[in-house]
Order: C-alpha cells, then sequence, then structure tokens
C-alpha cells in the first residue's frame, strides 16, 4: 500500500466488506435501541408507541435482573476457568510425543464440531438423566443415590457441558503456543536446577499468557451469549436464567419486544463492561 | 574441581548410531574444545556430558564419581546455548539470579553473586531490560552471567559466538579466553570453526563422524596431525594435499605441505605454475595455482604484499622438513 492509486483502490476494494459489515452490526442495533422505546406487544395491541425510559426501567428493576446478571458472569467465569485450566494440562499432555498422536489430537478437537443444542441435549439424556443416565448408574454402582444434576446441581452442570465444548478450542490455541516454546529454554531450566513444575510455572506459563489472554478475550464474547445449552436442559429453570436467556424470554414468552430490546441494550453494556474490565487485567499481555 | 571422564560412551537415536565407543579425559581447569564439521556430532557429544540426553551405552564420570544417571542439575554444570536460551519474559537480573533462585539461596546472597557477575561481564547497564531489548553480544554475556554464577565444576558452550558477526565474535573470543583465566574452571567449547579453536584452546579435540581424529594441543595439531582429515582440518587456510606421482617421490601416497611452508621464489624452485586467484590482503597474500602437473590447486601463502596477478608465472620451493607424509589408510607416517 506504497502509493497514493494502491491506497484508494484498496479503499475501493474494501468498502463493499465494510459497508456489508457495518449494515449487518448497525441495523439491529438501530433496531433494537428503537423497539427499547416503545411499547410494542405482537398480541397485545402492537407498536403503541413512544413510551421514554420505562421499559429501561422495567427490565432493571424486575427482581430476575440481578440473578440473570450474577448467573451470566458465574457461568462465563467458571466455563472460562475450566478450560483454560484444563486446555493448558491437555496441550502440554498432547505436545509429548505419542503413540496415535494425531488420531488423539482429532478426538480431543471433535466436541468443538458438535452443535451446542445436540451436545447439551446428549450431556442431558445420556449423562445426567437420573434415572438412565450414565452418571446415575455410576453413582447407583457406588451405592450411592442418583443426583438429579439439572435440577439440583443447575449451574454447575451447564457450565460442564459449556466447558465441554470449548475445551477444544483453548486446548487448541495453548497447544500451537506451547510447540512455539524454545526447547532450549526448557533444557537451560533443567540444567539451573528447576524442577518439572518450576519449569512449567517460570518458562511454559509465562510463555503462554498471550495465547491464554486471547483464548480469554474469544470466550468470554461466545459465551456471555450462550442460549441453546440452557434452552435445551433447564429452559432457564434453577437459577440458570442468564441475562440473553431472560431477554429471550421477554421478548418470546411475555411477547414484550420493547422490553426484551432494552434488554438487549443492557446486554451490550453488560458486554462492555466485561470486555474493558478484561482488557485492563490482561490486555498487556498482547502488547510485549 | 571439573574432571570429566568419558568412558566407551556411545549414543544411538534409533538404528542410527552417532557417537561409536569414545573414551576422553578431561582434567580439572583445561579448556577443550570441540571441533568438526557440522553434524559430526559435537553438540550430541555436549549434550551427553551435561545430561540432556542420556547415553546409550558406557559411562560419564564427574570428579571420579559416576555421573552416567546423575540429572542435569546435580552435575554441577552449566551451559551456554547457540541461542543463548534466555527467559524471554524475565529481566537480565531474573535470568542471571534464576539457577540461585532454584537453589533456593537466600536473596542477599543472591544480589550479591548477581552483581558480581554483572561486575565482570560489563551487565551493569542493562541488568533491568529484558533480552529481547537486548543486542546479540550482551545477550551472549547474560547467558554467560547465568552460567557464571552457579560457581559450575566446568563450563559446556555449544558454539556460543556463531550467531555474532564476525568482529564482535573475535572480541568475545578474547572475552571467553580472559574469563577461562580468571576462574580456572574447566571448559568445554564446542565450534566448527578451527580458527575458535586454535586461539582459545589448551586442548583441541577433532570429531568426525562421532569419532575422535586427535586430541592434543594447538600446536601439536598444526605441527603433527595424525592423519589427512585433521591436516585438512587445523590450520587456514587448508593444507595442500597432494597424491600421486609427487607424493610417490617421498615414500607416501599422500603428501602435505601447509600453504605458509611453499616459499615465492624468482626462478627454479620445485614447482612451477600460473596464478589463478590472489587475495591481497596486506599482510600476506594468498595464490591459488594452476597448471603444476600436480592433480590439485595449491594454495601459496606469501608474507607482505607480492605483486604477482592472475595469469602471472610463479614457482615454488616447499619447506622440505615441513612436508607431511600420509599412507594409503591416510594416517601419518613419522
Ligand atoms: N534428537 C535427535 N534425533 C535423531 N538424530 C539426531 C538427534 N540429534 C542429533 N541427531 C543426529 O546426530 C548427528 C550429530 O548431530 P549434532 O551433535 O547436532 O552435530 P553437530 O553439533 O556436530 O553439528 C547428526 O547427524 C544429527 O542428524
Ligand atoms: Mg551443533
Amino acid at each position: 500500500m506504497a502509493t497514493k492509486a494502491s491506497r484508494s483502490a484498496a479503499r475501493l476494494m474494501m468498502a463493499p466488506a465494510v459497508i456489508l459489515l457495518l449494515g449487518w452490526m448497525l441495523v439491529p442495533l438501530t433496531m433494537t435501541l428503537w423497539f427499547s422505546f416503545r411499547t410494542y406487544l405482537p398480541l397485545r395491541g402492537g407498536d403503541q408507541g413512544w413510551t421514554g425510559f420505562d421499559n429501561y426501567v422495567r427490565f432493571v428493576t424486575s427482581s430476575s435482573f440481578w440473578p440473570a446478571v450474577s448467573t451470566t458472569l458465574i457461568i462465563v467465569a467458571g466455563v472460562l476457568a475450566i478450560t483454560i485450566a484444563l486446555g493448558v494440562l491437555l496441550a502440554i499432555l498432547l505436545d509429548q510425543p505419542m503413540w496415535g498422536q494425531g488420531v488423539v489430537r482429532i478426538l480431543v478437537i471433535a466436541p468443538f464440531f458438535v452443535m451446542p443444542t445436540v451436545s447439551a441435549l446428549v450431556w442431558k439424556n445420556i449423562f445426567m438423566d437420573p434415572t438412565n443416565g450414565l452418571f446415575a448408574h455410576l453413582w447407583r454402582f457406588f451405592g450411592a443415590d442418583p443426583v438429579s444434576w439439572l435440577s439440583n446441581a443447575a449451574t454447575p452442570s451447564i457450565i460442564l457441558i459449556v466447558s465441554w465444548q470449548w475445551l477444544p478450542f483453548a486446548t487448541l490455541i495453548l497447544l500451537t503456543a506451547i510447540q512455539s516454546l524454545d526447547s532450549e529454554q526448557l533444557e537451560a531450566a533443567e540444567m539451573d536446577g528447576a524442577s518439572p513444575l518450576a519449569r512449567f510455572f517460570y518458562i511454559t506459563l509465562p510463555h503462554l499468557s498471550r495465547a491464554i489472554t486471547i483464548v480469554l478475550l474469544i470466550q468470554t464474547i461466545f459465551l456471555l451469549a450462550i442460549f441453546a445449552e440452557i434452552f435445551v436442559t433447564t429452559g432457564g429453570a434453577f437459577g440458570t436464567r442468564t441475562l440473553s436467556y431472560l431477554i429471550f424470554q421477554r421478548v418470546l414468552e411475555s411477547q414484550n419486544i420493547g422490553l426484551g430490546s432494552a434488554g438487549g441494550v443492557y446486554a451490550i453494556i453488560l458486554a462492555n463492561i466485561v470486555a474493558i474490565f478484561l482488557m485492563r487485567i490482561v490486555g498487556k499481555n498482547l502488547d510485549t | 574441581m571439573g574432571q570429566i571422564e568419558l568412558k566407551q560412551v556411545t549414543k544411538s537415536f534409533g538404528d542410527v548410531q552417532v557417537i561409536p565407543p569414545l573414551d576422553l579425559t578431561i582434567k580439572d581447569g583445561e579448556f577443550t574444545v570441540f571441533v568438526g564439521p557440522s553434524g559430526c556430532g559435537k553438540s550430541t557429544l555436549l549434550r551427553l556430558i551435561a545430561g540432556l540426553e542420556d547415553i546409550t551405552t558406557g559411562h560419564i564420570e564427574i570428579d571420579g564419581s559416576d555421573a552416567t544417571d546423575v540429572v542435569p542439575a546435580r552435575r554441577g554444570l552449566a551451559m551456554v546455548f547457540q541461542s543463548y536460551a534466555l527467559y524471554p519474559h524475565m529481566s537480565v537480573r531474573k535470568n542471571i539470579a534464576f539457577p540461585l533462585k532454584m537453589a533456593k539461596m537466600d536473596q542477599a546472597e543472591i544480589d550479591k553473586r548477581v552483581d558480581a557477575a554483572a561486575q565482570v561481564l560489563n551487565l551493569a547497564d542493562y541488568i533491568d531490560r529484558r533480552p529481547g531489548q537486548l543486542s546479540g553480544g550482551q545477550r551472549q554475556r547474560v547467558a554467560i552471567g547465568r552460567a557464571i554464577v552457579r560457581e559450575p565444576a566446568a563450563f559446556l558452550f555449544d558454539e556460543p559466538l556463531s550467531n555474532l558477526d564476525a568482529a564482535l565474535r573475535v572480541g568475545m573470543r578474547m572475552e571467553i579466553s580472559e574469563l577461562h583465566k580468571k576462574l580456572a574452571t574447566t571448559m568445554i567449547y564446542v565450534t566448527h570453526d578451527q580458527v575458535e579453536a586454535m586461539t582459545m584452546a589448551d586442548k583441541i579435540v577433532v570429531l568426525q563422524a562421532g569419532v575422535i581424529e586427535q586430541v592434543g594441543s594447538p600446536l601439536e595439531l598444526y605441527r603433527a596431525p595424525r592423519n589427512t582429515f585433521v591436516a585438512g582440518f587445523i590450520g587456514s587456510p587448508r593444507m595442500n594435499l597432494i597424491t600421486g606421482e609427487e607424493a610417490a617421490k617421498h615414500d607416501a601416497h599422500t603428501i602435505g605441505i601447509r600453504p605458509e611452508h611453499i616459499d615465492v621464489v624468482e626462478s627454479g624452485g620445485t614447482w612451477q605454475g600460473t596464478v589463478g586467484v590472489a587475495e591481497h590482503l596486506g599482510s600476506d597474500t594468498f595464490f591459488h595455482i594452476h597448471n603444476t602437473g600436480l592433480a590439485d590447486t595449491l594454495t601459496v601463502r606469501a608474507i607482505g604484499d607480492v605483486s604477482l596477478t592472475h595469469g602471472d608465472k610463479i614457482h615454488l620451493a616447499p619447506r622440505a622438513d615441513e612436508i607431511h607424509r600420509f599412507d594409503t589408510a591416510g594416517l601419518r607416517i613419522a
């Protein structure tokens, strides 16, 4: 992009993509903002005009709002903690030379290709079902009472299911990062008297910090919006109602588009708060 | 103390034997250089001594006790890697302090030793920088600093200067030699550059395909190479190796004569030829000479700037007492 001509040519070429992306983002955003200031009840009179900030006030003052925010944050934090901790471990394991490495790697990546709805249903019916699930059989085998996972430990169960889906992503990114670690650094540390654990904490983990940051940021974006896993398992019951699920209920179950749209705007604000917060604590890893 | 002894050591990677049975003794305080062409097993040998590779058969003794199965950290050796292997996320100070921290030394002692090392190696000015912000020579110094704070029984260097530019290389070469004089610790130094070997070593070990071709002081190797490989490898420019009729005159299969042992004379001389390439360095002139009636081109070194150029006729007189004779197996004939 050295000359003026090539720069303007580049702009021209990029224009369609930029316009498309902008439209893709701006149209729904504008519509959400528009509806959030209107009373819009599709089955009870349709669009009934401006209401100012009523929807916003109603959404926050509803008794479901703060629990939904905290559930969202708990699920995001839980999944991040599990996927990153296990992802680092798995990446280290997969980096070891072993028999059948190729097959094992594909198996580890496989969950990522299963649709969220399908994997959640598989977990719900095959593993977590309190009478016929594999966990129930396991519990009975050891003489314990089967746990009703999705009603008695609903949030942890959802975290488990979502972690299972996102673990491959974390593992994959961390594995490529581990493979770029200079083995002479590990050998130098070994000669310097570092135990395997010390080598992990002083050499491997700092080397992975950038990859971990990337996993953290990308996963957060997607995890804030998880929906299918909740929809097909608990349906938002037993304290698993996240912010996005609450919005869904307001729009479709209560048939109140104005209220749901206001919730959407809150979700955007929440996502931005989380993003700023994350960038503050981990963003510096990206500069160096 | 730092006496290292290898007894019948072999190393195989899978089916490939990289080091055939090898015996070697490195005396305490000696500066030993492993030299040989790329891929001859120098690094492998060094890594066997360090403990970074398991030896396939044989024994390694350090200071008289068997170290074959001792983990690297407990062998009391420090290594400087070709890539320096500095820890990129730690400051220079933390890099140097790392082995001491791993040894759970108390902080006051660590600071004292790191400062002392920084003093010796002139690291003080950039002690709080990270390796990424240093030049190649500075990184090299940090790597050496990290090695010396441990006060090891021996230092192992794997081609430590190969990533530096020529001028820096000469400087670092001297610094390492001086460091050796100051510390009087055993050093094993791997290089493929015979000039480094000649200038630094107390003892040179010439390797080819994992086999020790000759062990000796630089001048022993220069004066009495045990075979044609060592003869060709040690010395710059390379020794002229001549076979055929000319060698038969000396009752040998091959004769060798170093470029600096052939005199350029006005007329007469044993060999005549035409100058191919003439390299004028000012202090010396190297001539590559064709059409001598010998199979190969001859290299001749003349002192000072001799004004013969391409195509000129040249008369050469080899010094009779500097001719090395080798038999059909390439071994030296006494
Ligand atoms: N980890 C390894 N696996 C298989 N072969 C190796 C390994 N390391 C070195 N080799 C082989 O051993 C030989 C000697 O290598 P090396 O010691 O690195 O040579 P040098 O340092 O003298 O250049 C080479 O032929 C190389 O291919
Ligand atoms: Mg090497």
